[in-house]
């Protein structure tokens, strides 16, 4: 799960980092009121979506007046923002947050990621702050230090201070950065992270260290211990349908093709989506219904398909094994006699009792078109979804 | 011959009085698994399907010799369920529990490397592991597995049974089909498994089922060159999956630009293993490298 920059900001702040003070905000009013609340003479306004890039895309300004601050916020707040991160159409702006600006001497990149080769989260540092850190470890690894830690005892102290010490930084602030990284890593195992990232976290000209920008995202498979967390999910940013799949416990993910796709177990599911591309066509999401395939899963995969206006055929391609074939066969005439079709429906079945599936299938008057094999099916989906030339 | 489990493998199920706990026992003793013992705290003194069950790992093993365990624990307290397997001195853990916190994971193979380096963890997140017409451990449909010549090991659950379906078409059975899971971190990876059926007489031929995600099929591709004898098949499942979207399995994302198919089909080609192009080709693919 994501959460928005002012959210990540809450975090950290939670767990001792310092963050410049600041106002999420949904109205221009409302913006340039937190900048009178604020005081000072400079302020920052900035799109809060999720996605990074947000200033190359204009979702991030600097105002030296309140008249400014509304300005900015007037442009920002409704905005359709469009960053490398959001694709094309970008993303609708409802909310900014307002902070006050400061003076910066330098600035450092922290983040925490797990590394899935040595299973252990993995922290990384760089004075080269405010940078793509992607690009940084791509043209220049040299300038990021890492260092793993044990998950269930933390960054211990003689390890954050040693990467602090790499960063350029003199007397006090080499234990400051220290204590700040320890903080950090703490925070990480606390909340189940998946991604901690302080980018650019900077040294102030009157010495302080504040995390300008940063950005969170939890374990999903860990939010059933965090309800606290689970406050800071923003339906917005997320596909609804993708939200309401969850919610049956199917893992659907929306795609740009024309075929709808329903299957069992993740790993078919996604060589599914490759076949079909192999055959010319585009699926237009991937939809894993679980092991079992149940009645209940199959009915509701089949709405959520269909409420793809771009769908125009769909696959459903299931092995049964433990389920077996004729169960599931039945399971799909029933959500098939319940809900109504528009488009064909090609299955692919394999698996135990195979043959009584496919004679269900066929015996059951529905208009379902069901394929011997893998590459039969997706070749009959492909040319059904092109206008069924060949059905 | 085969790997890890065998008719010698004495089963003990942790979370055998769940619901799915108890139909894989009962699905597993059908198969011919010798299951000896089930685990739930607080349930000691009962009985499932005839099966004792014991509060304890430790007091499973101590009455029933239990040399094997299969955890079908909710979530929450899987991490804790593999440690008192390993704990109680188990060599061989397979967790079947889909959903475990990722950090929970990482907490317990530092702990199994650095406490319990004799005890292998299978999983989390996977079908389980089956040596045909011997033991059947996890959530596999035993009967579409024949005893044979090739070892399969897979980071996905249907699509594995779909490679047995085909392997099965072409004639070639199996000596064991392995499960390593879909989550970000695992027990037993590629490279393991590689190296078990690189020492197994009876194993003629790997077929290796992975997908994008992490590094473990380039890790693979490495050994591979390195280390195999044996002709190793593959197939990379997710050339179609957009960036930054977890595919269904946790570990299925590419991020930062890495974890990509073609990354993966590529470094395996250069190790001499042979990609099937798309998902149906699995048994033909190993099939013609015997040949």
């Amino acid at each position: 799960m994501k959460i928005h920059e002012y959210q990540a900001k809450e975090v950290l702040a939670a767990a001792g980092v310092p963050v410049p003070p600041g106002e999420a905000v949904d109205t221009v009013d409302a913006a340039v009121a937190a900048a009178e609340a604020l005081g000072g003479s400079l302020w920052v306004v900035k799109a809060q979506i999720h996605a990074g890039g947000r200033g190359k895309g204009g979702g991030v300004k600097l105002a030296s007046s309140l008249e400014e601050v509304r300005e900015y916020s007037d442009a920002i707040l409704g905005m359709q923002l469009v960053t490398p991160q959001t694709g094309p159409e970008g993303r609708e702006v409802k909310k900014i947050l307002v902070a006050a600006a400061c003076d910066i001497a330098s600035e450092f990149y922290a983040g925490i990621v797990l590394d899935r080769q040595l299973g252990l989260p993995v922290l990384m540092v760089s004075a080269e702050g405010g940078m793509d850190i992607e690009e940084v470890a791509a043209s220049t690894p040299e300038k990021i230090f890492k260092v793993s830690f044990d998950p269930g005892a933390g960054l211990p102290a003689d390890e954050a201070r040693e990467v602090a010490g790499r960063l350029g930084l003199e007397g006090g602030l080499v234990e400051e950065m220290a204590g700040l990284l320890q903080k950090l890593a703490r925070c990480f195992l606390d909340t189940d992270a998946s991604l901690a990232e302080i980018n650019p976290l900077v040294r102030t000209t009157d010495d302080s260290l504040l995390a300008l920008d940063a950005k969170f995202s939890f374990d999903d498979n860990a939010l059933f211990r965090h309800p606290e967390l689970v406050e800071y999910r923003d339906p917005a940013e997320e596909d609804p349908l993708e939200t309401r799949a969850a919610k049956f416990g199917l893992s659907y993910i929306k795609l740009d093709g024309e075929i709808g796709c329903m299957v069992n177990g993740a790993g078919l599911a996604m060589a599914t989506l490759d076949i079909i591309k192999h055959f010319g066509g585009e699926a237009a999401n991937f939809l894993d219904v679980g092991g079992g395939a149940t009645t209940e899963k199959v009915t509701e995969a089949f709405k959520i398909i269909l409420e793809d206006s771009d769908v125009k055929a769909i696959l459903v391609n299931i092995f049964g094994g433990i389920m077996k074939c004729d169960v599931i066969a039945e399971g799909i005439i029933e959500a098939a006699q319940t809900i109504e079709l528009r488009v064909p429906v090609v299955v692919r079945l394999e698996g135990t009792n195979v043959e009584r599936g496919r004679e269900l299938l066929a015996g059951s008057g529905l208009d379902l078109i069901s394929a011997p094999g893998l590459p039969e099916a997706v070749e009959s989906v492909v040319a059904q979804a092109k206008g069924g030339a060949d059905s | 011959m085969s790997i890890l489990v065998d008719k010698n493998t004495r089963l003990l199920v942790q979370g055998i009085t769940g619901r799915t706990g108890t139909f894989h026992t009962i699905q597993a003793v059908e198969y011919g698994t010798t299951v000896v013992a089930g685990v739930t705290p607080g349930r000691g003194g009962e009985a499932v399907e005839g099966i004792p069950v014991f509060d304890k790992v430790a007091e499973a093993i101590a009455a029933t010799s239990a040399n094997a365990s299969v955890v079908y624990v909710p979530p929450a307290f899987a991490a804790d369920a593999v440690l008192e397997a390993a704990e109680a001195g188990l060599e061989l853990v397979i967790c079947i529990t889909e959903g475990i916190p990722v950090l929970d994971m990482a907490r317990v193979m530092k702990t199994l490397k650095s406490d319990y380096p004799g005890t292998r963890l299978v999983g989390p997140n996977c079908p389980g592991v089956i040596t045909p017409g011997e033991c059947k451990i996890g959530i596999m449909p035993g009967y579409i597995h024949s005893p044979g010549t090739i070892g399969v090991v897979s980071r996905s659950g249907t699509l594995t049974y779909e490679a047995v379906h085909q392997l099965s078409e072409v004639g070639l059975g199996q000596t064991t089909c392995l499960g390593i899971g879909g989550d970000p971190i695992i027990g037993t990876t590629f490279v393991d498994a590689l190296e078990l059926f690189e020492g197994d007489d009876a194993t003629r031929g790997v077929l290796m089922i992975g997908e994008i995600g992490g590094t473990a099929e380039e890790e693979a591709a490495e050994f591979i060159s390195a280390n195999m004898s044996k002709p190793v098949a593959s197939f990379i499942a997710g050339r179609g999956a957009p960036p930054g979207k977890r595919m269904g399995h946790a570990g299925a994302i590419i991020s930062g630009g890495k974890g990509t198919a073609p990354e993966k089909v590529a470094a395996l080609e250069a190790a001499g293993v042979q990609v099937a192009l798309t998902p149906d080709r699995l048994g033909e693919t190993m099939a013609g490298m015997l040949a």
